[in-house]
């Protein structure tokens, strides 16, 4: 399977005080970690495709780290995650679908074993394309406070033969959440989902 | 007073292949943008003088977060650049006042030097409209492979009764720069501009 190219990477942070309620004593972060690859498969129908999947995985973890370290180097704090691709307009929305395993698998290694599924999107589209990443917590998916999305994008990606690959970690509920539900408190943890 | 800020976003971009060739060392270029309350919204005010302390305390916060995403020594950064938008109930003006009296002073006190002009520019908008943040070399604005600008934007900001402030500091110039000019091995850095 081909190498894998990166054209360009980028990790932005949000630090969230307040949406017009009480100021949190400690903010909400969100992160992001992008990259900008070259899509082997751009142009022409490929059956067989699956292989570049494990190519991709040294980059997924290496974005997790990032993500990681963007939130300050803890891994304790990480409460939710989501995922998310962006395919040029050469490509085909299957090749989206490649980074499922690479980004999920790698951010639940890098979590030490997340239990939850990771939310994820996909679409094809032109540079300057956004994507609104959905985020749940890293243990319980049902946990309504963590319920969220960080929209992300890059000027000038994907191009037409190339991939934008992204991963989201957050730090914790909403600002200011307060439409019950399971609490982070009363997950179980055993399957995922509560 | 100080400012009333809602939400602080960094970004962090690095571009290592340009027009398929690498770009080594990768060109990086860092962001920190804080979501402030207008405190003049919706009202004509003379005296815009609480905006220009504002602008003095954000030069040097957003100054900080930049130059840490960049991680590298303050006196490295080789281009800079801040912008600013404000929400649909206030004026171009008081964009103005948060940027251009009392701002640029902690910006160069951090980066040790910056002899030339920060440039910069401003609108009003709705949220997620996208900042165009001119770049240009900091210590003479006639190096011509500094001339660059990024753009940013947060999806939910600003608001009507907010403004957006943006810093950005780069360690380098356009990923393949070949258009002539003053390069930075010719800076005199008497005068901000040769």
């Amino acid at each position: 399977m081909p190498e894998v190219q990166i054209r360009k990477r980028l990790i932005s942070i949000e630090e969230i005080f307040h949406e017009g309620g009480p100021v949190a004593h400690m903010p909400l972060r969100r992160a992001a970690a992008l990259a900008v690859i070259h899509n082997p498969f751009a142009g022409k129908y490929v059956e067989n495709i699956s292989g570049f999947m494990d190519d991709l995985k040294p980059l997924g973890v290496e974005m997790a780290n990032a993500l990681v370290a963007a939130l300050g180097g803890d891994v304790k704090t990480v409460e939710g995650y989501g995922k998310g691709a962006i395919v040029g307009s050469a490509g085909e929305l299957e090749h989206g679908a490649l980074w499922h395993v690479p980004g999920g698998y790698a951010m639940r290694e890098v979590l030490g074993g997340a239990k939850a599924i990771v939310a994820s999107t996909k679409k094809v589209g032109g540079p300057g394309t956004r994507l609104d990443v959905p985020v749940t917590h890293i243990n319980a998916s049902y946990v309504r406070s963590h319920f969220d999305a960080m929209e992300i994008g890059i000027s000038d990606a994907p191009r037409a033969d190339e991939l934008l690959l992204a991963l989201v970690m957050t730090t914790g509920a909403r600002v200011h959440a307060r439409v019950g539900g399971l609490k982070a408190s009363d997950i179980k943890g055993e399957d995922g989902l509560r | 007073m100080s400012a009333k800020i809602r939400k602080i976003a960094t970004f962090l971009e690095e571009t290592r292949i340009e027009m398929g060739r690498t770009v080594d060392p990768p060109v990086r270029r860092a962001v920190a943008v804080a979501v402030i309350e207008n405190p003049f919204a919706g009202k004509y005010v003379e005296d815009l003088s609480e905006l220009m302390a504002i602008g003095e305390e954000l030069g040097e916060l957003l100054t900080r977060r930049a130059v840490n995403a960049l991680a590298v020594d303050p006196t490295t950064v080789e281009s800079y650049g801040k912008a600013a938008a404000v929400g649909e109930n206030g004026e171009l003006e008081h964009a103005a006042a948060v940027l251009h009296p009392k701002l640029g002073a902690p910006v160069r006190k951090l980066l040790g030097k910056g002899a030339a002009l920060i440039p910069s520019s401003k609108k009003r908008g709705g949220m997620g409209v996208a900042l165009d943040i001119p770049l240009g070399h900091k210590d003479a604005a006639f190096v011509r492979s500094h001339f660059d600008g990024m753009e940013v934007r947060i999806n939910d900001a600003p608001r009507a009764n907010e403004i957006m402030v943006a810093i950005a500091v780069t360690d380098s110039g356009r990923p393949l720069p070949r258009v002539g000019g003053l390069t930075k091995e010719q800076i005199k850095g008497e005068d901000g501009l040769r």
